[in-house]
């Protein structure tokens, strides 16, 4: 495997006093999807900017299939493909219009009838841009980048503000083109999006890298695959937390606005001494729930905040 | 589409199976293309840069128009003696350039105020004839004494000396003729300065500029196709206003119209300089809007677009003719309106392409693409 994009000790600081990125290392292999998962404002988009060439990183290496911005820029063009995080196409020109407009500027484009098949825009060719629905949008946004019939595919959050089908159908096009050979570098702060897309991803919090794995990985460094969930009355947090740590099968415990959450290797070993410790109690148990732990909670774990609390 | 379908169409990523291939200008080719289509698709820039400008010109040209024949309208105060002055008027033999009102004093003095009379005629118990004139307004001066010898002759004044007079009205003297040419420079410092500067902002507010430079897109193809687009807007513009101006005003063209082109295209590109450089780090279009407009603020009101920079103190004429409007309205008036060659305009030119070339190599050390 080659290294397809790569970084390291990265910082970029705005005006001599934001530091939105603070050192970070990637190291992402061609044939990959990775994903930088992170709430807005974590240095995810200043990160990809930096990759992608438009942005100067105020120190740190970057290389892209080997080569450097500063000695290959003109090549390194050829072969990615860009979509950012909002970019507003001009709206009196059609569908088709756009994507030959960006094919113009590669050496070897791809046929614009084939992009349109891609990306399921067929039907539109011919509508003007402004008279597109926002999936429609964003899918055109994903066929300029991808008419360059680029090596590698930079999405700056490719689905936020779409409605379920339509993120659907963008996933389905983001595989399609990893399963030809493509290599994608995502950011997104929808764990869904980042558990079902990512072969590998990192969370990214206040400009650093606070861990890197897949997403299974992640998942069971929490210690177990299960959540479970429950708001008992007559408990008091504190001296309740250490109780809760006690019983079989937890590996973490968590309060979260007086709902009680439990990491656990083995939920049918922890539920029934749950309900007994309870009943001992004297409290009574509202609201039990237990369901497969995803990257919310490793994200809350190793932070302490939710991903989208802003 | 079956999956299948997809894999099939989509060629693998490294080893591309399509056959296409761009050449060198493609990029440029399909820029200008796709700017000339968003403009014509915008119906504001349609009527903005080619109607407005000859609704401008028909409206000042009539408001201005030689009145035939020269009337001037006069007012007579109500009075016992005013039926005896509009007798004399029209004994006079000269009826037909005098137009007369007879009002009450407070309507006359209130229509002469207005500039709807040129003169006040009042008549008092002795009969003597007083003038109420402007002597800041030339046709009221002119009326003053127009009028007083149309009274005196008709009074029984013989004039001693034998005089004939012949009119001379030709196209080429007239307030549209100066105007004509004034219009079409504004019009193309208007287009550039807007076509260039606000199109640039636009863009980048909307990361569409960031969104161009992020592909293999060379920047020097963008602004040539920026620049390109203006000059053909330039020479539709510069055809409309003359082609208007000759068959509605019967104006006559003595310069050749490729040289009137040219002195077109080089005003185009220097004013596409200075809106490239008004626009090289405004992030929201508002600012650029405020900028454009104190940008041309000076040359609108000195560089002699609807009335003689002359009238400015001698003093400041260096500086307005330094400005790059005042050397474009210059240059087209004199092969419009007399015939002068391209190399009589070298310096005219010279200020032009001065202005253009520094704005532009500014623009380029400022240019902001993201």
């Amino acid at each position: 495997m080659t290294v397809a994009i790569e970084c390291r000790d990265l910082r970029k600081t705005y005006d001599g006093k934001v530091e939105a990125v603070r050192g970070l290392n990637l190291q992402i292999e061609s044939g990959e999807c990775f994903g930088l998962l992170g709430p807005n404002g974590a240095g995810k988009t200043t990160t990809i900017e930096i990759l992608e060439g438009l942005l100067q990183p105020t120190s740190g290496y970057v290389s892209i299939l080997g080569q450097t911005w500063q000695e290959n820029s003109r090549e390194l063009r050829e072969w990615l493909g860009i979509s950012l995080q909002e970019t507003r196409l001009s709206e009196k020109l059609t569908v088709r219009e756009t994507i030959e407009l960006f094919a113009s500027f590669y050496h070897q484009p791809r046929g614009s009838d084939e992009v349109l098949d891609q990306l399921q825009l067929r039907e539109k060719a011919d509508a003007w841009v402004g008279k597109l629905s926002g999936g429609q949008r964003q899918r055109l946004a994903v066929a300029t980048a991808m008419v360059g019939n680029p090596k590698i595919l930079f999405l700056d959050e490719p689905t936020t503000g779409l409605d379920p089908q339509s993120r659907r159908q963008l996933w389905d096009i983001i595989r399609g083109f990893q399963q030809h050979g493509g290599t994608v570098l995502l950011t997104t702060h929808y764990m869904d999006e980042a558990e079902r897309l990512c072969d590998r991803l990192a969370i990214v919090d206040h400009g650093q890298i606070i861990a890197e794995g897949t997403p299974e990985d992640l998942i069971a460094r929490l210690g177990g695959h299960h959540v479970v969930e429950f708001e008992a009355s007559g408990n008091h947090a504190d001296a309740a937390a250490e109780r809760w740590r006690g019983l079989p099968g937890v590996e973490g415990v968590r309060q979260d606005d007086g709902l009680v959450c439990l990491t656990v290797r083995e939920p049918h070993r922890t539920i029934p001494a749950l309900l007994d410790a309870v009943e001992a109690q004297g409290g009574q148990l509202e609201h039990l729930t237990t369901r497969q732990a995803s990257l919310e909670d490793v994200f809350v774990r190793l932070t302490g905040r939710h991903l989208r609390e802003d | 589409m079956s999956t299948a379908e997809q894999i099939r169409e989509t060629p693998s990523s490294p080893t591309p199976v399509t056959a296409l291939q761009n050449g060198r200008w493609s990029g440029y080719v399909h820029l200008l293309d796709a700017r000339v289509r968003e403009l014509r698709r915008e119906p504001e820039v349609v009527f903005w840069v080619f109607g407005f400008p000859v609704l401008l010109a028909l409206g000042l040209g009539i408001a201005f128009r030689n009145k035939p024949a020269d009337i001037t309208s006069i007012v007579i105060v109500r009075g016992p003696a005013a039926q005896q002055a509009l007798d004399l008027i029209r004994q006079s033999g000269h009826a037909s350039a005098v137009h007369a009102d007879v009002l009450d004093r407070a309507q006359a003095m209130k229509g002469f105020r207005l500039g709807k009379y040129d003169l006040v005629v009042e008549v008092d118990q002795a009969g003597t004839f007083k003038y109420v004139f402007d002597p800041a307004r030339p046709e009221s001066v002119l009326s003053k004494s127009e009028v007083d010898d149309v009274l005196q002759t008709a009074a029984g004044r013989h004039n001693p000396l034998s005089t004939s007079s012949v009119v001379s009205s030709e196209p080429g003297s007239r307030y549209i003729d100066f105007l004509i040419p004034g219009l079409i420079g504004m019009n193309v410092m208007n287009a550039a300065m807007w076509g260039i500067g606000f199109a640039i902002v636009d863009m980048r507010q909307r990361k569409l500029l960031k969104r161009f430079v992020a592909t293999p897109m060379r920047r020097s193809d963008f602004l040539l196709a920026l620049a390109s687009s203006r000059l053909i807007l330039m020479i539709v513009e510069v055809g409309l206003l003359l082609g208007f101006g000759v068959l509605v005003f019967h104006m006559r063209v003595l310069g050749s119209v490729a040289v009137i082109l040219l002195i077109g295209a080089i005003g185009a590109l220097g004013f596409a300089g200075i809106g490239l450089l008004t626009a090289s780090r405004a992030q929201k279009i508002e600012s650029v809007s405020g900028l454009i407009n104190v940008v041309m603020m000076p040359m609108w009101i000195f560089s002699g677009v609807f009335f003689s920079y002359e009238r400015f103190p001698a003093i400041i004429q260096p500086f307005i003719k330094a400005l790059p409007l005042t050397a474009l309205n210059d240059a087209l008036r004199a092969t419009i309106l007399e015939g002068s060659s391209l190399a009589a305009q070298g310096s005219r030119m010279l200020v032009l392409g001065i202005w253009g070339i520094i704005c532009f190599a500014l623009a380029l050390r400022w240019f902001r693409w993201t």
